[in-house]
């Protein structure tokens, strides 16, 4: 099988592994004051560490989580906020608030290649105070595409108001610089990065106050609480402390990836590739074959032995339109006829040569129906 | 001595260690079977979407309960949060008022202070010396307004197991959900979802020989309204928990509830025959022993006691050999003495005396026995010291 569903979940890393091995074995919990629980606690702590030199903060800005989605949650959710601006495109763990919210939620639109306008935002922020959040996320899961978080969230802060990025699928794959970003709230997840999955992190200024969604034994300085999962923070930090000897050959993908996009386009001009005029993260590439519903494509894909999917993993499952492509001007059927291929540190030239030729060879028989 | 390896580890009520045989189940699903639970559309996909499946029917089997009625978290404070105040959120306005216990675990008060905060009604129910709620108690506490009671089946810190199926039937015939976190518990003590009429209930990966960081709640299929989420997103476990499965997280807790619903006639043999062991050699060693919480209803792998005379912070000093607990774990950095404790009526030099030891399924008679003579070493050597003060 030729796996190019690398932001769905990208396959652990050899040394993560181990290290979430040797943690296992090792046991304890780190709130026991005992000599087991000490060790626990240090390898909890080093790892904080670990994770906070590589995104460049300080360890006491980390608050272990669940995963990107309780992430995300705390930073809608466990902010005291009464107004919340987020863009159209954003992962559906974003979305939801729209729904769960007591107060006021602004759905900004993005332009056709899934960039937030700034005079949108700013139009946004007439009336905000520090009670105002924007969430923007750096890159998004479906296209890859890059929003300018430096330039949206000085827009913010010059407003008074505060700013979260959901920065899952960025990280691993651009640089990710917390301090440099200078945004107060920011999501990560292990499982996008050669780590595992069920464990992330909410990255936050201090100055943040948090109503924490879960209560309890007070762990995380009462942020959140919860028996930490030491195994999953151990791989976790240790996949951080790869992102940066992988960043390169992960920015090589690049090349595979305008690859797939200059033949595929060449053998057929009608395809779109969504994104592809905005800076995009270098292993995503969503593509759109008129006429052919995604879940077909996903199928002939399959039978060739290669994994890719509809849209983000989450929704899969429910066949519903992708929302980043209709924000980005797609209509429903088009919305509904698109893939998502991104690759990962072990996606070779011939995968993608066998990708490539999977899709003209689904494409020409499409046409020939036609 | 020997064959002892040091410290010897009498916490299993703060954390168990990991079963090799679930780490086995795990390892698959940390390598090559490293899919997205989520991906429905293809082979990674459903290959960690089988073990997830899989996994959840061992949790529901060793419950008595239904595959569907199975969500996974992140673990017991996270299922305790949810079934507390997602289910008293989901069952207000009509009804506000929440009854539970004092001696609960800090997720669970916390949970109900913050409900508290938001203009609910909480009952605290007392206990017996014995750390026993009453039934009576409990069935004297609804009201019209009550959704929910809350209640744990075996007590971290004393051992204590409730009258569940008293409580059960109450709550039953008043029409109101049961909740109980059973993250002690489960694994432990035979508990039938349907036998106790127990409508929700939390479960904990590493206090059964899992991983850390899962667990689940039980949510049975024909309670109204549903608990809310806490956290929303990508829709998964059928809205009510959004976030990626851990499929390796999952498939742990799915074999460690299997293993200890197969071994649970065994665990609980060898375990009761251990802490027998230790009971009896530390009764015979001296006066002044005294065992907290009732001492034929609980689980027999908790020992929690205090020694008139010693305090509990010298007999720590000198146990450095063992790891053990005079508190519960999460509470290590606040330094209040345990509420627990203070429930079933000691003193607060009682309370500061009492330690807790924890036995499970990897201790070994040579562990018990070392521990025993540690323990009674320590003890003479305090009292010495506080004989030659007088």
């Amino acid at each position: 099988m030729i796996y190019l569903d690398n932001n769905a979940t990208s396959p652990l890393l050899p040394d993560v592994i181990e290290e979430m091995t040797r943690v296992m074995k090792a046991g304890g919990n780190p709130s026991s004051v005992h000599s087991i629980g000490r060790n626990a606690k240090a390898i909890l702590e080093q790892s904080r560490q670990n994770i906070a030199k590589i995104i460049n903060c300080r360890p006491q800005k980390i608050t272990f989580t669940s995963g990107g989605t309780e992430a995300n949650n705390m930073a809608l959710k466990a902010t005291g906020m009464d107004h919340i601006i987020i863009s159209a495109t954003e992962h559906d763990s974003i979305l939801a608030i729209k729904d769960n919210f007591k107060g006021v939620v602004d759905v900004l639109p993005v332009d056709e290649n899934g960039l937030l306008c700034f005079s949108d935002l700013k139009k946004a922020l007439k009336g905000a105070n520090d009670k105002t959040l924007v969430s923007v996320m750096l890159a998004n899961n479906e296209t890859g595409v890059r929003q300018d978080i430096k330039e949206l969230c000085a827009i913010t802060h010059e407003a008074g108001a505060l700013f979260h990025t959901d920065a899952i699928q960025a990280f691993g794959k651009i640089p990710v610089d917390f301090r440099d970003l200078a945004v107060d709230m920011m999501s990560l997840s292990a499982h996008k990065i050669g780590g595992p999955q069920g464990m992330g992190a909410f990255v936050a200024l201090e100055k943040i106050t948090l109503h924490p969604l879960s209560f309890g034994g007070g762990q995380e300085v009462g942020r959140r609480s919860g028996t930490e999962n030491l195994a999953g923070i151990a791989g976790f930090a240790k996949a951080a402390s790869l992102v940066p000897k992988n960043l390169t050959d992960i920015n090589n993908l690049r090349l595979l990836r305008d690859q797939i996009e200059h033949d595929i386009g060449r053998h057929a001009p009608e395809a779109i590739f969504y994104g592809a005029g905005a800076e995009r993260l270098p292993n995503t590439s969503t593509i759109l074959m008129p006429g052919v519903l995604s879940e077909t494509q996903v199928m002939a894909f399959d039978l060739d032995g290669i994994c890719i999917s509809s849209g983000s993993a989450c929704s899969s499952g429910k066949v519903k339109p992708s929302h980043v492509v209709t924000a980005m001007g797609g209509n429903k059927d088009m919305a509904l006829s698109t893939i998502r291929v991104s690759l990962g540190r072990d996606t070779t030239q011939n995968d993608v040569t066998a990708f490539i030729s999977a899709w003209k060879k689904l494409y020409d028989r499409k046409r020939k129906r036609l | 001595m020997a064959d002892v390896t040091l410290p010897v580890y009498l916490d299993y009520q703060a954390t168990t260690p990991l079963d090799p045989r679930v780490l086995d189940v795990m390892m698959p699903y940390l390598t090559e079977k490293f899919g997205n639970p989520h991906s429905a559309e293809h082979k990674f996909g459903w290959e960690a979407d089988a073990g997830v499946a899989l996994a959840r029917k061992q949790v529901a089997d060793l419950i008595g309960a239904m595959p569907e009625e199975i969500i996974f978290t992140s673990g017991a404070t996270e299922s305790n949060n949810m079934a507390i105040k997602g289910f008293a959120y989901a069952a207000s306005p009509t009804k506000n008022h929440i009854v539970t216990a004092v001696t609960e675990h800090p997720c669970v008060l916390e949970s109900c202070r913050a409900l508290e905060r938001s203009g609910f009604h909480v009952t605290y129910l007392a206990v017996d010396r014995d750390g026993i709620i009453s039934d009576r108690d409990v069935a004297a506490a609804m009201t019209p307004q009550t959704s929910l009671v809350s209640l744990m089946a075996v007590n971290n810190e004393i051992g204590v197991i409730q009258n569940l199926k008293k409580i059960g039937q109450i709550c039953a015939n008043e029409n109101v959900i049961f909740h109980v976190d059973a993250a002690q518990a489960v694994g432990k003590i035979p508990l039938d979802m349907r036998e106790l009429n127990i409508s929700l209930l939390s479960i904990s990966g590493h206090k059964i020989y899992g991983p850390k960081g899962v667990g689940a709640l039980y949510i049975n299929k024909d309670i109204t309204p549903k608990p809310l989420a806490l956290f929303d997103g990508g829709g998964q476990e059928r809205g009510l928990r959004s976030g990626t499965l851990s499929p390796a997280l999952c498939a742990g807790l799915g074999a460690a509830c299997h293993l200890a619903g197969r071994d649970m006639g065994k665990d609980h043999e060898h375990i009761a025959a251990l802490s027998e062991k230790l009971t009896s050699s530390l009764t015979q060693a001296g006066d002044g022993l005294h065992f907290n919480g009732a001492q034929k209803q609980r689980y027999v792998g908790n020992l929690n006691f205090y020694i008139e005379g010693v305090k509990g912070d010298e007999l720590v000093k000198e146990l450095r050999n063992l790891a053990l607990s005079t508190g519960s774990a999460c509470s290590t950095t606040k330094s209040d003495p345990s509420h627990v404790l203070t429930a079933i009526g000691l003193t607060k030099k009682q309370i500061e005396g009492s330690i807790r030891i924890g036995i499970g399924r990897m201790t070994s008679l040579q562990e018990i026995d070392y521990a025993a003579e540690e323990i009674i070493r320590a003890v003479t050597k305090i009292k010495n010291r506080e004989h030659k003060k007088l």
